[in-house]
């Protein structure tokens, strides 16, 4: 166990610098010089070159690189090259913390009703349940998140008034009433694009396991039939539901665009965009590193989680 | 008389559905186990055994119901029962030993916990009760250092243990009913015979009725009090073992018990067989089940259903004419008869095949390793091997699992590449590595795959996976008309008839599929064929026509086998020479005769002795081997045999290799024991040790 957990940081390790050398190397091939970008079109060529120094836009690609990625190991993210050209860090940060509570509390609702709605359709395969899951799923999985979420705003926040839901959200303060408040209908509308994937992911795994004969096994022990579903089937069938899960943490935590657009939230997806906008290379370049990073932790940890739930890997 | 019987099925019939229509598939099947009997319940794949003992046990599939009849439980009828019920039955009287134990077992939990759950479930134990409890029941199961295998995942244990553990657990509550479904069917024959010896002792000290499922006729031999055989979905004659094996009334017992192969001793025979396959669920004949393939079947017989008639008490039979059977008025033939077909004879001293030192090592040190500079453990799975095959002769090679037959075989042919060693084939060097071996070498060696439902593809005809063979080892270009021809050529000579080219694989019984695989490899002539274990996933009648038919083919196509397989019988009857592999290093080589009889290698002697014999008169050998084969990474020192040899004579054994020892005529031996001292002991322990009245 101990020698796969070095082996899979070690890898984690090697893919990180190969993302770092792809991103950095993007940046390098955007056309046109970084510094008439930044300054625009009717730039002097003195405050284009004073720019450059003050950002060593002169210095070889490789150097640029290495001054690059050692700054991000140490916490020197660079500076925004915008009006105040503030530090690039604790602006990614912030809005990092706040995608991460807008990714946990999507987690709370998405995974234990998309595992429950899996097993449902599982246990009641080829029925009308089966069915009426798969269709609600499949369905609210193919509508676009500006349309979920569009119809969330009109239809409960400003719709049924009784339930005082904002139609933009804040960042929570800590308590649990606040966070349901600001967060559900985000939330929600996140929900609704993974509801699909995840539980016909657990709705397979589970159809899997239960052919296999240690569940005849377990019923003809005289296990009564919840014990033989959530003892013995879950165990076995969540495993790659696991993976899943782990991704589109992923996923939440950099790619909520839309979502966070939608309701006005100010997350690392929306601060990608205004990056991308003002052309904010720096800034740019952290959001997507920081987002691979949790990228390849999330991977990193189903890996982990899966192995300890799985006897057959953990032993090796 | 009444009150002993534990479980009875009276005139029971089940229907599956199938699409929209009910099939059915148990026919008024009446069946009844007393206390401390073992019922045998013999069928073939397809004969609804499975379905019948799990029906026993009231489990029974989604698409299944039983239309008529009732099962009964000590008198209580189990039809009656709410599923919740059932929970209570299942598990404490009724408890099932599995066919394939790995599968049978979570893989997420360790053997302990699964077997503590029943104890906890139905005897109300604590945890640390019922803990105790399943270490103990481990210890029953004759299982040392139980303690510590409670603590492990299925996977970490072999197969014997996985299955003592399963036995461990249907015995944990002292159930009234064991129903043991192939529960040895997996395991290697040392294997078999330990666990077989566990279920005589345990059976009977539980006063349990067991109904014992199996297709292996030595096996119900053996254990069995008492057997019915199933086939079509009816019973075809119940009976005690001793009187249906030594007078077998039904021509269906009759054709299976013939069928079994038996060591022939160099004879040009071929084994009785029965014609044509079993009927499949939704074509059964109006008329006798068996009628299609009955040698005596009369016109009555395929008008009329036969009645289930006793004949003494205990002893029933389904046969218009089993009166005249028992009266001697018709025989069928159950003599193995001379081959017909001209055949060319074994030449002497001519060689096909000539393996010299061949190695095969895996698990060779990764980047990891290197880097972490581990000690990386290198699996010997084929140590210097020679091997001789001669010209129209038959190699028979055997050895548990683990014992590297199949990596042998694998690197003839080229699937997997030897380290070291020469290969020649016809007197031409074979390269190791297939790449390098010329086109025409793939013609001279063919193979033949142990699960024909794997190596046909299944979107392809018959005639086109024949086709392609026949193109692709044809260096000259044929017409369509000669391929044709030669297809049609191939498929008579496996006695498949010429429209089955344009059958899909689907559309085959498991002993046709064999037969297209064989044609395949004897599309281009060839000089050799490896078959791996070619019958050991068919049933017994099925399995004997594949045998004749490989008998057929040598002597007509002139071609040699390298035949592989655990089963001792199976090799016995096709080989004239054999060899015996343990941990990847031959132990004994000779003609079959010599190997099978005295003197032989200790191993081969426990194997020999494993052999569940098909016959109730004549008890199983009692050499048994302790534990289980050793890791082909970790190998005992000294004679690598000698941590599980029923025979050592002491630290020699331990120490040094043993020598390769000549017993005459090319028969040779590995082993400390001198060849006359090996005789006298094998000798003196065949005689019966108690006086027999």
């Amino acid at each position: 166990m101990v020698r796969f957990l070095i082996r899979r940081t070690l890898l984690l390790v090697v893919t990180l610098l190969i993302t770092s050398v792809i991103i950095f190397g993007l940046t390098q091939l955007v056309p046109g010089d970084v510094a008439r970008l930044i300054l625009g079109r009717d730039a002097s060529a003195e405050s284009l070159q004073a720019l450059r120094e003050e950002f060593g836009l002169n210095d070889p690609a490789p150097q640029q690189y290495v001054r690059w990625l050692g700054g991000f190991v140490v916490g020197d993210w660079g500076r925004s090259i915008t009006g105040a050209k503030q530090a690039v860090r604790p602006l990614v940060t912030e809005r990092l913390g706040n995608s991460m509570r807008l990714a946990l509390m999507t987690m709370l609702i998405s995974v234990p009703l998309s595992i429950f709605l899996g097993v449902i359709a599982a246990l009641n395969e080829n029925t009308w349940i089966d069915s009426a899951v798969s269709l609600l799923t499949l369905s609210v999985v193919g509508l676009p998140e500006f349309v979920t979420g569009l119809v969330l705003i009109n239809g409960l926040a400003l719709g049924v008034k009784a339930l005082n839901l904002p139609a933009t959200s804040a960042v929570p303060d800590n308590t649990i009433a606040d966070w349901i408040h600001q967060l559900i209908l985000p939330s929600i509308t996140a929900t609704f694009v993974l509801l699909g994937y995840v539980a016909r992911l657990t709705r397979a795994g589970v159809i899997d396991e239960l052919k296999k004969p240690y569940v005849r096994t377990a019923t003809l022990k005289g296990l009564p039939q919840r014990t033989v579903i959530f003892k013995h089937v879950l165990r076995n069938a969540l495993l790659p539901t696991i993976t899943v899960i782990a991704i589109s943490f992923g996923w939440l935590i950099g790619g909520l665009v839309v979502i966070e657009n939608v309701y006005n939230y100010p997350g690392l997806g929306a601060l990608l965009v205004d990056a991308v906008k003002q052309k904010n290379l720096f800034l740019l370049q952290a959001i997507i590193m920081v987002t691979i990073f949790f990228f390849a932790v999330a991977n990193l940890a189903a890996d982990v989680i899966y192995a300890i739930l799985n006897p057959r890997i953990r032993l090796e | 008389m009444a009150d002993s019987k534990v479980i009875e099925a009276q005139h029971l019939c089940i229907d599956y559905r199938l699409g929209n229509q009910w099939i059915n598939v148990i026919r008024d099947v009446s069946l009844q186990i007393d206390a401390f009997e073992i019922h045998g319940l013999v069928g073939e794949s397809g004969s609804g055994k499975s379905t019948l003992a799990l029906a026993l046990m009231r489990y029974m599939a989604k698409n299944a119901r039983v239309t008529s009849g009732d099962i009964l439980l000590d008198g209580k009828s189990l039809l009656t029962k709410s599923d919740s019920d059932m929970r209570k039955v299942w598990g404490r009287d009724i408890s099932l030993v599995p066919q394939d134990p790995l599968a049978a077992l979570n893989p997420s939990y360790t053997v302990g916990n699964q077997i503590a759950e029943i104890g906890m479930l139905h005897d109300k134990l604590t945890n640390r009760q019922a803990w105790s409890k399943a270490v103990e029941m481990l210890e029953k199961v004759r299982i040392a250092d139980a303690e510590q295998v409670a603590k492990k995942y299925p996977h970490q244990l072999s197969g014997g243990m996985q299955q003592r553990v399963t036995i461990a657990m249907a015995l944990s509550t002292r159930p009234r009913l064991l129903v043991l479904d192939e529960p040895t069917t997996a395991l290697d024959v040392t294997t078999e015979a330990t666990i077989l010896d566990l279920f005589r002792d345990l059976i009977r000290d539980n006063q349990a009725a067991a109904l014992y499922v199996s297709h292996n006729l030595g096996v119900i031999a053996q254990m069995c009090d008492r057997v019915t055989v199933l086939y079509g979905g009816e019973v075809m004659a119940s009976a005690a073992v001793v009187d249906l094996f030594n007078k077998p009334i039904h021509p269906y017992t009759i054709g299976l018990l013939a069928s079994i192969p038996r060591a022939t001793e160099g004879v040009e025979t071929r084994l009785p067989t029965m014609d044509g396959i079993a009927p499949t669920l939704s074509e059964r004949p109006h008329g006798c089940v068996f009628a299609p393939r009955c040698p005596l079947a009369v016109d009555k017989c395929r008008a009329e259903k036969p009645a289930t008639e006793v004949i003494i008490e205990g002893r029933t039979v389904k046969c218009h004419r089993w009166r005249e059977i028992v009266s001697g008025e018709i025989t069928i033939n159950t003599l193995p008869e001379e081959i017909l077909v001209e055949g060319l004879p074994p030449v002497e001293n001519e060689y096909v095949l000539k393996t010299n030192d061949l190695l095969k090592q895996y698990g060779a040190q990764s980047l990891f390793d290197r880097i972490t500079r581990r000690t990386s453990r290198i699996v010997h799975a084929v140590d210097d091997v020679s091997i001789t095959v001669r010209a129209r002769a038959t190699l028979g090679l055997v050895g548990e699992s683990g014992s590297g037959k199949t990596t042998l075989a694998r690197c003839i042919v080229g699937l997997e590449t030897a380290d070291n060693g020469k290969m020649t084939l016809l007197d031409v060097p074979l390269s190791r590595h297939l790449t390098e071996r010329p086109e025409t070498i793939k013609r001279d060696l063919q193979m033949v795959f142990q699960n024909p439902n794997d190596t046909l593809n299944p979107y392809q005809t018959v005639g086109r996976a024949l086709e392609r063979t026949i193109r692709l080892l044809n260096t000259d270009k044929l017409s369509q008309e000669q391929v044709q021809n030669r297809i049609s050529e191939l498929l008579g000579a496996v006695r498949l008839p010429s429209d089955y080219a344009n059958r899909y694989p689907a559309e085959l019984s498991g002993g046709e599929k064999q037969r297209v695989a064989i044609a395949r490899a004897f599309a281009a002539n060839p000089a050799l064929v490896v078959a791996d274990e070619p019958t050991s996933a068919l049933d017994v009648s099925v399995q004997a026509v594949i045998l004749n038919l490989l008998k057929d083919l040598r002597a007509t196509e002139g071609a040699s086998y390298l035949f592989i397989s655990h089963d001792l019988r199976a090799v016995t009857y096709l080989a004239d020479w054999l060899i015996v592999m343990y941990l990847g290093q031959i132990v004994e080589e000779g003609t079959t005769t010599h190997v099978y009889n005295v003197p032989s290698h200790p191993y081969t002697e426990a194997l020999v002795s494993s052999i569940p014999v098909p016959d109730p008169n004549i008890k199983q050998g009692r050499i048994r081997l302790d534990g289980d084969i050793p890791s082909a990474a970790n190998l005992p020192t000294g004679c690598r045999f000698h941590t599980r040899c029923p025979r050592k004579i002491g630290a020699i054994c331990e120490q040094q290799e043993p020598p390769w020892r000549d017993a005459g005529d090319g028969h040779h031996i590995r082993c400390h024991i001198p060849i006359d001292e090996l005789t006298e002991l094998q000798t003196a322990a065949l005689k019966p040790t108690e006086s027999s009245v």
